[in-house]
C-alpha cells in the first residue's frame, strides 16, 4: 500500500514536470514549440508533376534528387521559415503518368505568384564582382561566414553586377584538379564572353568574381591574372555529383526533371487560428465533460480514470512537441478522438471489477481480476485499432490523413500504457483499505443491477 | 437475453436503414470534393461587406462558364471552378479584387484557395479505395488470428466474417447519410471523409472485439451443454454497460468538437459521430446476434 502511494505520488510528480514542460516551451522562439502543419499556421502547399518520360529509367531517382535541390535552392531565396520541398513516389498507387511527384510547402506564404513563378523559372548564372578592400572589411567585420540573415545579406550587397551571365558560357564540362582530384566545373565563354571576362579580369586582378547561381554565390574566387582565353573555373567545395548538376545546369538551363503545377492550396493565417482556437477550445470542454461523467458513474474509479487521462493528455502533447508530429486541423481532431477512447480502457477494467465484486469478492480481488481479465479485450481491440491506423498512414493520400493518423496511433498507444499502467498504480494506492458500506459504493459504479 | 431473442427487429431495423443508404447511394450518389473531383474552391472575404454577386458571376464565368459562387457567412464568397493554372488563377484573383473597387472600398482577403488538377484527384480517389479495402482485410485475417483457438461451435473465420457485416453496416449508414446531405444540402465528401470511415472501421471493430472476447472467455468457462445462444446472450449483456459508456465518451468529444471545433473538421465529426453511433448499435444488436443465427444455420445444416 505505502509503495503504492510512493510510486504514485512519483508518477504525479514527473507528470506535472511534463506538464510544466509542455506549458512553458510554448511561444516563439521557445525550444519546443508545437509544430502547426499549414492548415493551422496559414501558407501555401503546391504539388508538381515530375514528367519523367524522357528520362532513362535509371537515372530517375538521381534526377528527383537533382530536381528537389534546385527546387529547394530556389524556394530558400524567399526567406520563408522552414520550407518543405520533398519527392513523393507512389509507384505503387498511381499510374505511371502520376508516379513521381513534388511537393512543395510555404509555411506563412500566401501569396505564391512570385514563388511559384520562379520554382518553374529556369536556373540563372551570373557573376559579380566584389573588391578586396569590401572583401578584407567584409571579413574583419564578420565572425563567421554565415553567422546571421543580415550580415548575409549586407554580404551580398556589396558585390556588384558585372552584365556577364550564364548565357554568355558556350560550355560547361567537369573537370578534376590534377593535384587534389577534387571536382570542379570548366566555363568555356561565346565570343561576347570571353570579351566581357577578359575586361573584367584585366581591371580587377587582386579582386573577387563570385559566381551566383539562382542568385546565390557558389563560388568566390579571386582574379589573379587576366583571362583572355575565355576559360574558367568554378572550383568550390562540391562534391562530383554536385559538380555534375551544376554543369547541368549550366548547359541545360533548366530543371533536371520538368514539371508542372497540379495543385495549389492556400490557406489564410485567419483561418488557421480559428482552426487551433476551436481544437483547443473543444478539447477541454470535451476533456471536463468526459471527467464528469467518468466521476459521476464511476465513483472513486472514476475520479483516477480522470486522473489516467490527464497524465495521458499531457504526455500526448509532451510527444507532439518532442518527435515533434505536425499538427494539423485533422490532427488535433484525432487527439480530441483519442481523450473519448482513451477512457475505454478504464471502462473495460472498471465494468470487470463490478462483475467480480458481485460475484462476492473483495475490493483487492476484484481489483486484481478487474485488470487481468479486461487485459484480452483491451490488447485485442486496440490491436485492431493500430491496424487501421498503420493503413492510414502508410497510403493516406494527403499530409492531413497522415497527420491524423500518427496522432491516432500514438493515442491508442499512449492510452494503453496510461489506461493499464496509471489507473492500476492510482487505483491500489487510494483504494479502501475495509469493506464497508461507503467503500463499496465508491467503488461500484452505475445502477445497482445490470441489464 | 433480449437481444438475442428479438434478434429479427434489430436486423429490420438495420436492414432498413442501409436499405435507404443504399438507395440514396443510387439514385443520387456522392458529391466529390474538390480533392477527388479535382476543381478550384476559393474562400474570399471581404471584411467590408461584399460585392454584389451577380456582378462577380458574370465576370468569373467569362474564365470558365462551369464557375459558381455562393455567399457564405455575412461576409464570405466560396467560389467554385475547374483546376486553374496561374495566369487563369491571377485573372480569378483580379475579378474578386477589382469588384470591390468599384462598389466598396474594401480589401478583399483570399482564406483559402485550393487548386487540385484532375491526376492528383484521381490518385486520391484511387488511394482511398485501396485503404479500405486493406484495412478490411487486415482486420478479417487478425480477428481470423485472435480467435483462432475458438472453433466450436462456430468456427473462427465466421467471427471475421460476423465482424465484417457489422463494419459494412457501420460504415454504409455514415455513407448513405452524406449521400441524402449531398443531395439536400451540397455536403461533399473528401478525403478527411474518408479518413473518418476507416476510424469508424477500426472503431466498429474495436467494439465487437470486446463483444466476441467475452463469448470467448464465456465459452471456456461454460458447460459443453449450455446453448451458444444463451452464451452470446449473457456476453452481450456483460458487455452492454461498457459499450454504451465507451461510446458515450467518443461521441461527447466528437460532439463537442462538432459544435467548436471549427469549420474544417466539422463534416469530419458529423460523419464520425453517425459512423460510431451506428458502430455502437452494431456491436450490441447486429454483431454478436449474427454469431447465433449462422450457429443456428450450421446446426440445421447437419
Amino acid at each position: 500500500m505505502l509503495k503504492h502511494r510512493a510510486r504514485a505520488v512519483m508518477v504525479l510528480i514527473v507528470a506535472a514536470a511534463i506538464g510544466y514542460f509542455v506549458y512553458t516551451t510554448n511561444g516563439v522562439g521557445s525550444s519546443h514549440p508545437f509544430r502547426l502543419g499549414l492548415d493551422l499556421s496559414g501558407g501555401t502547399h503546391l504539388v508538381y508533376q515530375a514528367d519523367i518520360s524522357k528520362l532513362a529509367p535509371a537515372d530517375v531517382g538521381d534526377s528527383m534528387t537533382a530536381l528537389r535541390n534546385d527546387v529547394e535552392r530556389r524556394v530558400n531565396i524567399f526567406g520563408v521559415s522552414e520550407p518543405l520541398v520533398q519527392t513523393e513516389q507512389g509507384a505503387a498507387l498511381s499510374s505511371k503518368e502520376s508516379a513521381y511527384k513534388l511537393i512543395v510547402e510555404l509555411p506563412g506564404v500566401t501569396n505564391v505568384d512570385e514563388a511559384v513563378k520562379s520554382i518553374g523559372a529556369t536556373p540563372s548564372l551570373d557573376f559579380r564582382l566584389i573588391t578586396a578592400k569590401d572583401m578584407n572589411a567584409f571579413q574583419a567585420s564578420s565572425t563567421s561566414f554565415t553567422s546571421t540573415t543580415t550580415e548575409q545579406a549586407t554580404y551580398l550587397a556589396l558585390f556588384k553586377t558585372t552584365g556577364l551571365n550564364g548565357g554568355m558560357v558556350g560550355k560547361a564540362t567537369l573537370e578534376f584538379n590534377t593535384t587534389t582530384n577534387q571536382p570542379s566545373v570548366g566555363l568555356t565563354f561565346n565570343s561576347d564572353g570571353r570579351t566581357l571576362f577578359d575586361q573584367i579580369t584585366k581591371a580587377h586582378i587582386g579582386d573577387y568574381l563570385g559566381i551566383f547561381l539562382d542568385g546565390t554565390p557558389i563560388s568566390v574566387p579571386v582574379i589573379r591574372d587576366e583571362i583572355a582565353d575565355g576559360k574558367a573555373e568554378i572550383s568550390g567545395s562540391f562534391t562530383v555529383d554536385q559538380a555534375k548538376e551544376l554543369v547541368r545546369n549550366i548547359n541545360f538551363g533548366a530543371l533536371p526533371v520538368p514539371i508542372t503545377l497540379i495543385s495549389t492550396q492556400t490557406i489564410g493565417p485567419s483561418l488557421g487560428q480559428a482552426a487551433v482556437n476551436g481544437g483547443i477550445k473543444a478539447g477541454f470542454v470535451a476533456f471536463i465533460i468526459i471527467a464528469l461523467f467518468l466521476i459521476l458513474w464511476y465513483r472513486l474509479p472514476g475520479f483516477v480514470a480522470v486522473v489516467a487521462l490527464g497524465v495521458y493528455t499531457v504526455l500526448m502533447l509532451a510527444l507532439f512537441k518532442l518527435i515533434p508530429v505536425t499538427l494539423t486541423a485533422a490532427g488535433i481532431a484525432g487527439f480530441i478522438i483519442t481523450i473519448g477512447m482513451a477512457v475505454d480502457a478504464n471502462i473495460l477494467i472498471f465494468e470487470r471489477m463490478k462483475e467480480e465484486l458481485n460475484r462476492g469478492r473483495g475490493i483487492w480481488d476484484a481489483m486484481h481480476e478487474g485488470f487481468a481479465r479486461a487485459w484480452t479485450s483491451i490488447r485485442d481491440s486496440n490491436i485492431s485499432s493500430i491496424i487501421t491506423g498503420v493503413i492510414l498512414y502508410e497510403f493516406g493520400s494527403t499530409s492531413i490523413v497522415t497527420g491524423f493518423a500518427l496522432v491516432f496511433i500514438i493515442g491508442v498507444l499512449v492510452s494503453m500504457f496510461s489506461a493499464i499502467t496509471v489507473s492500476r498504480l492510482f487505483l491500489y494506492a487510494i483504494a479502501p483499505q475495509t469493506q464497508t458500506r461507503l467503500s463499496e459504493f465508491l467503488i461500484r459504479n452505475g445502477f445497482k443491477r445490470s441489464i | 437475453m433480449w437481444v438475442i431473442n428479438n434478434r429479427k427487429i434489430f436486423y429490420t431495423a438495420s436492414g432498413i436503414l442501409v436499405l435507404i443508404s443504399f438507395l440514396s447511394l443510387i439514385f443520387w450518389g456522392l458529391k466529390p470534393g474538390i480533392d477527388f473531383a479535382g476543381g478550384t474552391l476559393i474562400e474570399v472575404q471581404y471584411p467590408n461587406g461584399h460585392p454584389d454577386q451577380s456582378a462577380l458571376s458574370v465576370k468569373l464565368s467569362q474564365i470558365d462558364p462551369g464557375a459558381s459562387i455562393r455567399p457564405s457567412g455575412s461576409d464570405e464568397y466560396i467560389v467554385r471552378m475547374k483546376p486553374v493554372d496561374q495566369t487563369e488563377k491571377s485573372s480569378v484573383f483580379g475579378v474578386l479584387n477589382a469588384s470591390e473597387s468599384t462598389s466598396t472600398n474594401s480589401q478583399a482577403v483570399i482564406k483559402t484557395f485550393d487548386s487540385i488538377g484532375p491526376i492528383l484527384g484521381a490518385e486520391a480517389l484511387r488511394k482511398a479505395y485501396v485503404s479500405i479495402i486493406l484495412v478490411i482485410i487486415g482486420i478479417v485475417i487478425f480477428i481470423t488470428f485472435a480467435f483462432r483457438k475458438v472453433s466450436l461451435p462456430v468456427s473462427s473465420w465466421k467471427y471475421g466474417l460476423t465482424a465484417i457485416i457489422a463494419l459494412i453496416h457501420d460504415v454504409i449508414i455514415p455513407v448513405g447519410a452524406f449521400s441524402i446531405l449531398g443531395h439536400f444540402a451540397g455536403y461533399e465528401v473528401d478525403t478527411l471523409f474518408v479518413t473518418a470511415l476507416l476510424v469508424i472501421l477500426g472503431f466498429s471493430v474495436h467494439d465487437t472485439i470486446v463483444v466476441f472476447d467475452r463469448v470467448r472467455e464465456n465459452l471456456k468457462l461454460a458447460s459443453a451443454k449450455k446453448p451458444f445462444g444463451e452464451v452470446v446472450g449473457e456476453s452481450i449483456s456483460q458487455t452492454f454497460t461498457r459499450s454504451i459508456n465507451t461510446s458515450l465518451t467518443t461521441l461527447i468529444a466528437l460532439v463537442v468538437l462538432y459544435i467548436l471545433g471549427g469549420s474544417t473538421t466539422e463534416h469530419f465529426s458529423l460523419a464520425l459521430i453517425i459512423g460510431i453511433a451506428a458502430g455502437t448499435y452494431s456491436s450490441i444488436f447486429i454483431g454478436s446476434p449474427l454469431l447465433v443465427t449462422l450457429e443456428r444455420l450450421q446446426a440445421k445444416k447437419k
